[in-house]
């Protein structure tokens, strides 16, 4: 059977992170559905948070005016020691990285250039022209290859092997071989991303499906603030590719079809740089006004930047723009409207990434501690990912050098693994099932349809209604073809499952939350309601569907107030 | 307008050798050849494999062969190609394993053998290392390459010798032998300075024609080759005193 001290799963910023900064002394490994470097933190583009107090308009920029913006920016739904923590960790981080070989653009005197991103009180966003994300991800890599990490790629975890409120390990399915085996671990860290492709409308990766979150569900750790759910202001029109918030911190101005910024009326003082919820919703409802092109989008106008600013600052969006729309920014606006981006919620994890189970941790995107609350702040993710991998792995690492070693895994391993053989023979022999693409593509126009930017009590109804069915439908879903091996069919299948469970905790979520923080508007609850609803959200699995249960938010330091910007 | 899209199928459990399997399909006006192998397999076939993540040209999974030319899926858009006929093939020079997925394995083992670390000296500098702008910025070029293969799959030499390490792998060399952090010592840099490394090119700049990044890998060769010579004059100069 393989074994492993450690094994971490998920091959982007995360994953990756809590590799580097696991025990060298333990035997660590990472398992990845797609090659690491094809993970999803490769996407991200314009930066990284830290108070690195280096932009000339910054001078007086400190980690905690960091973690106000942050706190602020979340609607205060934010714990706020949480987020302290993750604005202080920033700074070292930047350093390390730096020492990893980041290739961060500089300002003149050779520090890391900083610019303006959405809801920040100064210019604290280091990055790599607009292709921050990627050289990120592959500094990360490069560090894994030197410090020779085992790698498994191409295999897909299919579910947490947990006896006792232990975890023993997991089971995972080869894509090269179409084999389906155990793999035992003393812990396991999950940095498994988000679900972006709940959704028909997203700026995700194809491959993000959430399985790791459905997994950790399952396995009896509650999912937090699931229903709070990022709507990017500014992707591409057809393809829905994200066109980065530098493109506004740079200068870019949003505007509607009488040509007009459009953001004073929303956002009077940080204008097009207001937070991604206020400016997601100020996008949808010009739109819906008719103020857009087209019933469907409005510009963002990068003209008046010039082409020498365009080609050294935004060079990726310059490329998007020539190769998926076939225009240069250079010469007209981009046309763009606001697609799913980012889940706020997730794995319910403390500090260090642990959760309820022990063994178990998270960190990233699939996980929820919470530093991002209602509304996460653009150049925080990527934070995210790096600070709270690194300390999921060092807790994880901690963890196993206290723990004993466990009886009976090899058997509740093998047990689960044969389990899961059995069901992808079930499915085998229903040759003539139902088709699971169709099954995903109706989950996903349901959710885009009905769980959007602007919710209300009956079409969220409906969404539920339409997951159960689907939850009928998946009953009857078949595996096609001759093989397991590098089946995407099986793989679909494998996820689907745990996607309907992510579908079904966002909606009851949002159903549930009669009030409006952050990314969660409610036309029939529009507004904030501190009394009843500053409480973290927190479900979890029974077999007889979600168990709802809340957490107060840790506020000990900022005081509530009113967001405006 | 409906088209062919003649795909490459093999399945080494089922299938004795590839063949081409035809499927008609009608695009919509906005995809790309990726979206739509997607809809071919979501509604015709959903055995086919092939490999995709972001759609959005920077993950550089996609690389394959459509109508004749190297290129990501993704970038490739279907309007863009006026034949009715779309002939999609695996990436050449690497082993098929299934249907347009190809054995990635010899690419990666390349790429580690040219140490693509940084390699700097000391520990973590308090407040970071101080670069100038201008000499960060010569590495740009080459950190924009996604690691897609489609430089290893054209390139010639490749082809005939497996033992060089192709393209992207120099090119990443480069990348950090031009970062003023590195200082990585002769014993790293000999490891390339042979037929299997940087005197293997030919310099027939198939990479830079396919590399849909830019990159232009070739640069990053010379570079390399440069930058060997001039440790070999310094080493031979010590020698001399």
């Amino acid at each position: 059977m393989v074994s492993h001290d450690l094994l971490i799963v998920g091959g982007g910023l995360a994953g990756l992170a809590a590799a580097l900064s696991a025990d060298p002394k333990l035997d660590v490994a990472v398992v990845s559905k797609v090659h690491p470097i094809r993970s999803h933190s490769v996407a991200a583009q314009g930066g990284i948070n830290a108070a690195l107090a280096n932009n000339p308009k910054a001078k007086d920029d400190t980690w905690q005016k960091h973690a106000y913006d942050t706190i602020k920016g979340s609607d205060f739904l934010a714990d706020q020691d949480s987020a302290e923590l993750l604005c202080q960790e920033a700074i070292p981080a930047m350093y390390e990285l730096d020492h990893w070989g980041m290739p961060f653009s500089r300002f003149p005197g050779g520090v890391i250039a900083q610019r303006p991103f959405g809801g920040a009180g100064y210019p604290r966003t280091c990055y790599a022209a607009d292709r921050t994300g990627q050289v990120l991800l592959h500094t990360l890599y490069e560090q894994c290859v030197r410090k020779k990490i085992t790698f498994y790629n191409e295999w897909l975890v299919t579910g947490l092997v947990v006896r006792d409120g232990v975890c023993l390990g997991l089971v995972a399915y080869d894509l090269n071989t179409g084999k389906i085996q155990p793999m035992k671990a003393r812990a396991v860290v999950f940095g498994t991303g988000g679900y972006g492709r709940v959704y028909k409308l997203s700026t995700n990766a194809y491959i993000n499906l959430g399985s790791g979150i459905g997994m950790a569900y399952r396995a009896g750790v509650a999912i937090k603030d699931l229903e709070f759910v990022q709507f990017h202001p500014t992707s591409l029109i057809g393809k829905n590719i994200l066109i980065t918030e530098a493109a506004r911190g740079e200068g870019g101005y949003l505007v509607n079809n009488q040509g007009r910024r459009f953001m004073e009326d929303y956002a009077p003082k940080a204008m097009e740089l207001a937070p991604r919820d206020i400016t997601s919703r100020a996008i949808q409802m010009e739109i819906n006004k008719g103020n857009g092109f087209n019933d469907q989008y409005v510009h963002l106008d990068l003209r008046h930047l010039g082409r020498e600013k365009i080609h050294k600052l935004l060079p990726g969006i310059q490329e998007v723009c020539i190769h998926f729309g076939g225009f240069d920014p250079v010469d007209k606006p981009i046309p763009i409207q606001p697609a799913q981006h980012y889940s706020m919620g997730g794995i319910d994890v403390d500090n260090a990434g642990a959760s309820s189970i022990a063994g178990f941790f998270a960190a990233g995107e699939c996980a929820c501690v919470s530093v991002h609350g209602a509304n996460r702040l653009g150049g925080n993710s990527l934070l995210d990912g790096v600070v709270f991998g690194k300390l999921a792995g060092r807790a994880a690492s901690a963890y196993i050098k206290g723990s004993s070693g466990k009886t009976n895994a090899d058997q509740a391993l093998t047990a689960d693994s044969e389990a899961y053989v059995a069901k992808v023979k079930e499915l085998r022999s229903r040759e003539k099932g139902e088709n699971v693409y169709k099954l995903l593509n109706d989950l996903k126009e349901l959710m885009s349809e009905n769980v959007g930017i602007y919710r209300k009590q009956r079409p969220l109804e409906v969404a539920l209604e339409g997951i159960k069915a689907l939850r009928e439908g998946y009953k009857e879903v078949g595996l096609h073809g001759a093989s397991d091996r590098y089946s995407q069919e099986l793989i679909t299948l494998i996820e689907f499952d745990y996607m309907l469970d992510i579908a079904e905790v966002i909606v009851l979520g949002a159903l549930t939350r009669t009030e409006t923080r952050g990314s969660h508007y409610r036309t029939d609850f529009p507004v904030r309601n501190d009394d009843d609803w500053l409480k973290h959200t927190l479900m979890s699995w029974t077999d007889k569907g979600p168990k709802i249960s809340y957490r107060p938010v840790v506020i000990d330091k900022y005081k509530l107030e009113a967001r405006k910007y | 307008m409906p088209r062919t899209f003649k795909i490459l199928r093999f399945d080494p459990e089922a299938d004795a050798a590839p063949y081409f399997q035809e499927f008609i399909h009608e695009p919509r006006a906005s995809d790309s050849i990726l979206d739509a192998l997607k809809e071919i397999r979501d509604e015709q076939d959903p055995t086919l494999a092939f490999r995709y993540s972001c759609r959005e040209a920077v993950c550089g999974s996609c690389g394959m062969v459509i109508n004749g030319e190297i290129a990501l899926a993704c970038r490739k858009q279907v309007d863009a190609i006026a034949s009715d006929e779309i002939v999609v093939e695996p990436l050449p020079n690497l082993h098929l394993l299934k249907d347009l997925i190809v054995d990635m394995t010899p690419f990666w083992d390349a790429y580690e053998r040219v140490e693509p670390y940084l390699q700097p000296e000391g520990s973590v500098p308090e407040k970071g290392h101080r670069i100038e702008e201008e000499k960060m910025e010569q590495v740009f070029q080459y950190i924009t390459c996604i690691l897609c293969a489609c430089c290893y799959a054209s390139c010639p030499v490749v082809s005939r010798d497996e033992r060089y390490v192709g393209p992207a792998a120099l090119a990443k060399l480069h990348r950090f032998i031009t970062d003023p952090r590195d200082k990585r010592t002769w014993e790293s840099l000999k490891k390339m300075d042979d037929p299997t490394g940087a005197w293997g090119c030919d310099t027939v700049f198939r990479c830079n024609q396919v590399c849909p990044k830019e990159v232009e890998p070739a640069d990053g060769i010379e570079g390399v080759r440069r930058r060997l010579v001039a440790e070999r004059v310094k080493r031979i100069a010590r020698l001399k005193k």
